[in-house]
């Protein structure tokens, strides 16, 4: 380690005990993650490595779960806007917004209004989402798909290039097994094989989905039963960054050149896996609960195979 | 029949329900007309039940969770229901039916109908 870069971190050192949990950036190198605490992360704006993390790609917001109003969190709408504001004032704008689902907590469209109305504040235009199983609790779970079927001709998933970086949406919230986890189904993964046939090893590929594509806690459905069938078809790409909500805390996992993360909530945290009698809200005090909510942001690194992943709190 | 999300009058609903529960456990092996499936800690109780024809089962959700139910054979689909709000429906035909929570997919129930 240089002297520079010793400095450096001992002053941030100092700058993460203020910020708490503010959270984690991680920069991503040829698969590698390197955790650098958010806090060293805004210093590192002002230097030349700083610099080279280049331009914020996209946001991901999750879980927003509009409609949910009991106490371990009243006031979700206010919670999203916190987020929304912490987006709006970053210094370079993201191209997209990603809602990784849960954008409601019942699938009743008065909570899909607030919810298109709260998030048409985001400065980014371009949002791009999927269902979460709480999207699509309706008896005839046509809700979700009015207002957001369009770019996929109503199959939820769909795929789009952007930066030259490939996304693919992918929905595991519809077919339940019972007893079981999330589930794509084998007309889905043919559609993903058809989609990455003849493309590049080296594009960097964003995998998203609602539910974890990769088993955190089975007894809860913490996972997709099917994701292997999706991993293998996403082995030989050289960068592949996998995007899921659904558990309402930061879960990372590296796996090769794929790197699996879920974010947080913007309305409120679940409990640790198994602790308790069910992935329900978690009642936290009304001062930690911002330290629990938050954004993710992606940005591409000059490395042309990297993104990093910068974790935000709302405090 | 399917009776969607209507609230119940809540502090009389739940006590009812939750006062059922134990009756319901100790009478599940044989039919009844109207009868409650109290949700609980991510739970149905009871997980079985035996009714006869044309009786309404009625799902309480107890949780902080929304829940829903939906038939395994693709019968019968309730909307999420949240704290304190039902679901009803009515068991015409006699036969063995599975239901799951597709919210949590481990969550799951048998009703027998005679």
């Amino acid at each position: 380690m240089s002297d520079d870069q010793s400095r450096l971190s001992r002053r941030n050192a100092l700058k993460c005990m203020a910020f708490g949990g503010a959270g984690t950036l991680f920069a991503l190198s040829g698969g590698v993650f390197t955790p650098i605490d958010l806090a060293m992360a805004r210093a590192y704006d002002q230097t030349k490595e700083g610099k080279a993390l280049g331009k914020p790609l996209f946001v991901q917001i999750s879980d927003t779960h509009i409609g949910f109003n009991k106490e371990a969190n009243p006031d979700v709408n206010g919670t999203l806007t916190q987020t929304i504001d912490i987006v709006n004032a970053m210094s370079e704008q993201p191209a997209l917004i990603i809602h990784t689902g849960d954008i409601t907590h019942l699938s009743r469209p008065a909570e899909f209004d607030v919810a298109q109305q709260l998030l048409s504040r985001v400065r980014t235009t371009e949002l791009h989402t999927v269902p979460g199983e709480h999207d699509t609790t309706d008896a005839t779970v046509t809700e979700y798909f009015n207002r957001f079927g369009k770019a996929s001709n109503n199959k939820g998933y769909y795929s789009f290039d952007h930066a030259g970086v490939h996304f693919i949406a992918l929905v595991n919230v519809l077919q339940f097994k019972p007893g079981g986890l999330g589930t794509m189904g084998s007309e889905q993964l043919a559609w993903v094989a058809a989609d990455l046939k003849g493309r590049s090893s080296s594009t960097p590929i964003v995998v998203f989905a609602h539910m974890p594509l990769w088993t955190i806690y089975e007894p809860w459905g913490w996972g997709t039963g099917d994701a292997d069938q999706l991993m293998s078809q996403l082995r030989r790409f050289g960068s592949v960054t996998v995007l899921n909500g659904h558990i309402h805390q930061i879960v990372q996992k590296v796996e090769g050149n794929v790197t699996f993360h879920t974010a947080r909530s913007t309305a409120y945290p679940q409990p640790l896996a198994g602790e308790g009698s069910g992935p329900g809200p978690l009642k936290v005090a009304a001062d930690l609960l911002p330290k629990m909510l938050g954004v993710s942001s992606i940005s591409v690194v000059k490395h042309p195979r990297s993104l990093a992943i910068n974790d935000m709190a709302l405090a | 029949m399917i009776l969607r999300n209507y609230r119940v009058s809540f502090a009389l609903g739940v006590v009812t329900a939750l006062g059922c529960t134990a009756a319901l456990i100790a009478t599940s092996a044989r039919a009844v007309d109207v009868t409650n499936i109290v949700i609980k800690d991510f739970k149905f109780s009871p997980e079985s039940l035996t009714v006869k024809a044309g009786s309404t089962v009625t799902w309480v959700n107890t949780d902080d969770e929304p829940h829903n139910v939906v038939s395994d054979a693709g019968l019968f689909r309730s909307g999420g229901f949240d704290t304190n709000e039902t679901f009803a429906h009515k068991f015409d035909k006699p036969g063995t039916y599975h239901i799951t929570c597709s919210i949590h997919p481990r969550m799951t129930a048998t009703i027998v109908v005679e």
